[in-house]
């Protein structure tokens, strides 16, 4: 087996197995040991699928040997621990489904089964995707490779650290706020948000079912386009899905470079952006200005509004969607209860933790008698306002660009005693779910050695101009090839 | 705007969802400081605007009449934590 | 004081699709528990509710039936409650905008008059699943075959003024709907629910007096019996100065009593809201065109033609119309027989009733086809069978035997109406009975009958009685 694997990019990992410069299963197992070497230090795995990955490796180089091979044949991927997997324990970060093992695949589990991807494991995530943090999750809370004081960022914690690592050179994610984008950022990974609907969610366990949406966390660019293709696509068992084909984006992405305005929105660098960060993303937009893009100033009106906006739709949502949780036909159940009322109660006491309470509260008071018209009703309106605002900008520019996040990734445990400060962490990446636009960040610098994000957003369903600006940008920069310090192959 | 410790436990029932006494001061707390940060949306006209309750314009795609499941019950039940039967046990429903 | 009843009803139809209203699981009645529970129903995590085409064009079906307005666009929410037999802890329903709204029905008073019931909306929701409540150690079982079937909820403004009048309104929209083809209205199988919203206030008054909501009123009877016991105790309540609660009380058939229902005391607070993982429901107008030509005569049209096109009289138009089979079996047989309407009506109300009866059969099932019926008919009405005898076909055919003419045949049942045949069978009887035929030419009438009758039992009865009569009398005065 070749040196620096760890190296590689999904994309180039694809290629060596279909031109057999290692097989599936060498690649599985070397995979299989990082995660044993590292993933004590991160904590970035809730379930490691070492059986069944050597046993779909063995599958996958008789394929590749057949000659029968799909775009991921053979590739080891993770599945953030949100997607249910036929016959693997589905936790969702959460007490309440820690015995659970899911009967089903997630749509988007079986598109990259038969894909040919390998899956490896189930990545670590805050507990039901609600934080920003990783620091929810029933398993603990995932350490940020480049610093493991520091969280990884979340909901996609996991997967942004195990792909940041190199325990796993791609995994899924999903985005309702930010979750994929914004840990992204902080771990100096590849996230992709796509469209609302351009992805199905069926077998997605379920937090602010309007706005979530899987993605991809992926070293480059180019891995998301290869990823994303396989995940996408209209699914019968999703009526939200878009039944729009999907572009073939790995080849849309190595399209000639062609002109593009990018709205760059002043308020995104108002006070809270920290300096450096802010600088990160300056000296990225004169990139896309030395490739011919021309920078235009734009402004959101309802910036603001989009966090209350969003902490009033998601927990709303959420508060409806988490209430199967009841202990009847599946997770955890209270012992010793008296009466029908305890069971519920203390079942539900139980299995969720505080993070995820404060959300169905929040939900369940929104949308209770007498405060719906004032709070879950004027979110709506106020979605509408973000929404139209959005659409009104994208018919003057192509993209919008701007920071992932205000700050590079935070200490462990700095927010967790105010929520309220961590929820105005996501001020950036919120409008983009609001809208139901596809949005990514890349890695663009690095701040007292940390990773910061680039955000792109780009208008409904056009993921390929998107990712092409991606990729053009990783071909001028090398961020995104910054491997965490103790994470290189030669320390093992 | 600040939450009284008898709303909290009217949306504790309402949700199903126990706090301890020792939880109660702090769920409190913050979920008062919550409803501060979303009370802000008050503020805002938005007179004639349409609620928008999806992020696309889409309408319901249906689907055809047709039997697609088969019984798996027993499947499924690998997961439940009492049944009994073929059927799931609870606490006595009275009505 | 005088009281004035107002009754306003919420029907559940179960909708008669194959398949889930949100899943492709089996709706069928009585398999074993849990078999028909897939994984949208159990509401597994992950999982997402697809709409069945087929409920939606039901509930149009019967929308246009009422005369209502069928939503351009229709939003399903969810009603968010705990209760062990709803998997999700919330029902998809419809709640602001209801796919069917503002239509009405008439019902027929004891006056003769009709009385115009307003239809509120109808919506489609979720079945949920049932609880079992066999002893498990203290516990109770949960089925959730049930959970997903689709219902229409048929919602009633406070229209009624007593319960007869809703008993009245109920079988209608049971007649209906099953007219539709949209259900089976089979109530045992608890396909066709109702429950009732009951007030009482002093007669002149406009403001409505305080409800209560009656649950579980599974039979017209039921439904008739529990608003009276309902009015009764509310008049006594209000009588004694005191004052009607508001609040959901269950019937007891077995004690004809209504009693509070435990466990629903506490106040709801259902948080309704749009559910997201469905998008609004648009109708355009080329479907509601298209549904509205596959509709079939409605009960009130046909009631209508039966009057007129085959001189019914009002009652015996109604009580064929109530059950759709009986009016096309009676429509076969009239079209298809030479007599009249009447004679078709009194077959079916005669023979034909008490042979279900007998074995307990409803007219679909029948054992005699109308078109058996209808040559029975004719060959009686060309005198082919004598009355009698027809009867006797009538058996046979229930019987099996076969059809009327091969009935007829095999049996040699035609009636004898060669008068040479006739003559020579008087000629035997006359001879055999000289004393009698002796007692006739001297006056004594009366053997007339005597004769008449042996030759009736000579020819088994094939002969008729009339053309038997005139002979005998004719050939006993030649004598």
């Amino acid at each position: 087996m070749e040196k620096e694997i760890n190296k590689k990019t999904l994309t180039q990992l694809a290629e060596g197995l279909r031109q057999g410069q290692f097989s599936s299963e060498e690649l599985t197992q070397y995979y299989l040991e990082r995660i044993d070497l590292f993933n004590g230090k991160i904590n970035a795995f809730i379930t490691v699928t070492r059986e069944e990955a050597i046993q779909q490796a063995r599958a996958a180089d008789k394929a590749l040997a057949a000659g029968k091979s799909g775009p991921l044949t053979g590739v080891p991927i993770a599945h953030k621990d949100i997607f249910c997997t036929r016959g693997i324990k589905t936790s969702c970060g959460s007490k309440m489904l820690d015995n659970f093992i899911s009967p089903y695949d997630a749509t988007v589990v079986k598109r990259l089964k038969d894909a040919g991807a390998i899956m490896v494991g189930k990545t670590n995530m805050d507990e039901f995707a609600m934080g920003s943090s990783n620091e929810t999750s029933f398993y603990g809370p995932v350490h940020n490779p480049w610093d493991h004081d520091r969280v990884p960022g979340g909901s996609s914690g996991g997967s942004a650290a195990a792909v940041a690592s190199k325990l796993v050179s791609a995994a899924t994610g999903t985005d309702t706020g930010g979750s994929i984008r914004q840990p992204a950022a902080f771990s100096g990974v590849t996230g992709v948000k796509p469209t609302y609907g351009r992805v199905s969610r069926y077998g997605m366990v379920a937090f602010a079912s309007s706005l979530d949406q899987a993605g991809t966390l992926t070293q480059t660019a180019e891995d998301a386009a290869l990823l994303l293709e396989s995940m996408a696509g209209f699914d019968r068992r999703d009526s939200t899905s878009l039944n729009e084909p999907v572009p073939a984006y790995y080849d849309a992405i190595h399209e000639p470079w062609q002109n593009l305005t990018i709205g760059v929105p002043d308020n995104f660098f108002d006070e809270g952006l920290d300096p450096d960060n802010a600088q990160a993303v300056k000296d990225a937009l004169k990139i896309f200005e030395k490739l011919g893009a021309k920078i235009k100033d734009v402004h959101l009106d309802h910036l603001d509004l989009s966090v209350p906006v969003y902490y009033v739709v998601a927990p709303a949502e959420a508060s409806s969607n988490l209430s199967r949780f009841d202990g009847v036909r599946f997770g955890h159940r209270s012992k010793n209860v008296k009466n029908l009322n305890e069971f519920y109660m203390q079942t539900r006491g139980e299995g969720f933790g505080a993070e995820v309470k404060r959300r169905i509260l929040t939900g369940t008071y929104v949308l209770s008698a007498g405060y719906y018209d004032a709070y879950y009703l004027q979110a709506q309106k106020v979605r509408k306002l973000i929404s139209n605002e959005f659409m009104r900008i994208f018919s003057e520019v192509d993209l919008l660009a701007g920071p992932t996040t205000p700050t590079p990734a935070f200490k462990i445990g700095q927010k967790t005693d105010n929520p309220v400060e961590m929820y105005l962490n996501d001020i950036y990446t919120i409008g983009a779910p609001l809208a139901g636009l596809p949005a990514l960040s890349v890695p663009c610098g690095l701040v007292q050695g940390l990773p910061v994000g680039l955000q792109l957003i780009a208008t409904h369903l056009d993921e390929a101009r998107l990712l092409k600006a991606a990729h053009y940008f990783q071909k001028e920069t090398d961020w995104h090839l910054h491997i965490p310090p103790g994470y290189d192959e030669r320390e093992r | 705007m600040s939450l009284t410790r008898e709303d909290v436990q009217k949306l504790c029932v309402l949700a199903r969802l126990e706090i301890t006494p020792d939880e109660m001061a702090d769920v409190l707390a913050k979920l008062s400081d919550i409803v501060g940060l979303v009370s802000q949306l008050e503020a805002e006209d938005t007179t004639d605007v349409v609620p928008m309750a999806h992020p696309l314009d889409q309408t319901q795609k249906l689907r055809s009449d047709q039997i697609t499941e088969t019984d798996e019950h027993q499947l499924y039940q690998k997961n439940a934590p009492l049944v009994e039967k073929d059927l799931y046990l609870v606490p006595k429903v009275i009505e | 004081m005088e009281w004035e009843v107002v009754v306003g009803l919420e029907i559940h139809v179960q909708l008669s699709t194959e398949s889930k209203i949100f899943s492709g699981s089996s709706v069928r009645y009585g398999a074993p528990a849990n078999t028909q529970a897939n994984l949208v129903d159990l509401g597994y995590p992950g999982v997402l509710p697809v709409l069945n085409q087929q409920a939606v064009h039901m509930a149009i079906k019967f929308g246009l039936a009422t005369q209502s307005e069928i939503s351009a666009r229709s939003v399903f929410a969810r009603k968010n409650y705990f209760y062990p037999d709803l998997p999700k802890g919330y029902q998809i329903s419809q709640y602001e905008l209801p796919i069917v709204r503002g239509g009405h029905i008439n019902i027929s008073l004891d006056d003769g008059g009709n009385k115009t019931i307003r239809i509120t909306r109808a919506h489609l929701e979720e079945d949920a699943g049932k609880s079992l409540h066999d002893d498990f150690h203290g516990l109770s079982g949960i089925d959730l075959n049930r959970a997903g079937i689709p219902l229409l909820e048929i919602v009633s403004e406070p229209d009624m003024r007593s319960a007869l009048e809703a008993g009245r309104y109920m079988r209608k929209i049971h007649t209906l709907v099953r007219y539709l083809g949209i259900s089976d209205g089979n109530m045992q199988e608890g396909s066709f629910r109702c429950d009732a919203n009951a007030s009482v206030r002093p007669k002149n008054e406009d403001k409505l007096g305080v409800r209560t909501e009656l649950k579980n009123l599974n039979s017209f009877r039921f439904v008739e019996k529990a608003i009276d016991f309902e009015v009764e105790r509310q008049i006594s309540v209000l009588e004694d100065n005191g004052q009607v609660v508001q609040e959901t009380r269950l019937y007891d058939s077995e004690k004809n009593e209504t009693r509070p229902m435990r466990g629903k005391e506490e106040a709801n607070d259902y948080r309704y809201f749009p559910d997201p993982d469905l998008l609004p429901v648009v109708i355009d107008k080329n479907l509601i065109d298209q549904l509205r030509r596959e509709l079939p005569e409605l009960p009130d049209d046909k009631w209508e033609r039966f009057v007129a096109e085959y001189k019914l009289s009002p009652s015996e138009a109604s009580v064929l119309i109530s059950n759709q089979a009986s009016a096309d079996y009676f429509e076969v047989v009239a079209e298809a027989s030479s007599g009249s309407a009447k004679t078709a009506l009194n077959w079916m109300t005669g023979s034909l009733a008490a042979a279900l009866n007998r074995e307990d059969l409803a007219i679909e099932k029948s054992k005699v086809d109308p078109i058996d019926l209808a040559t029975l008919i004719n060959r009686a009405e060309d005198g082919t069978l004598s009355s009698k005898l027809a009867k006797t076909v009538f058996e046979a055919l229930w019987e099996g035997e076969g059809t009327t003419d091969e009935i007829i045949q095999t049996r040699q049942l035609q009636q004898i109406t060669d008068s040479n045949a006739i003559e020579n069978l008087v000629e035997k009887v006359i001879g055999a009975h000289p004393e009698q035929a002796e007692q006739f030419r001297s006056g004594k009438n009366k053997v007339l009958g005597f004769f008449v009758g042996q030759v009736m039992k000579a020819c088994e009865g094939k002969a008729n009685p009339e053309q038997v009569n005139s002979i005998v009398r004719s050939m006993l005065k030649a004598q």
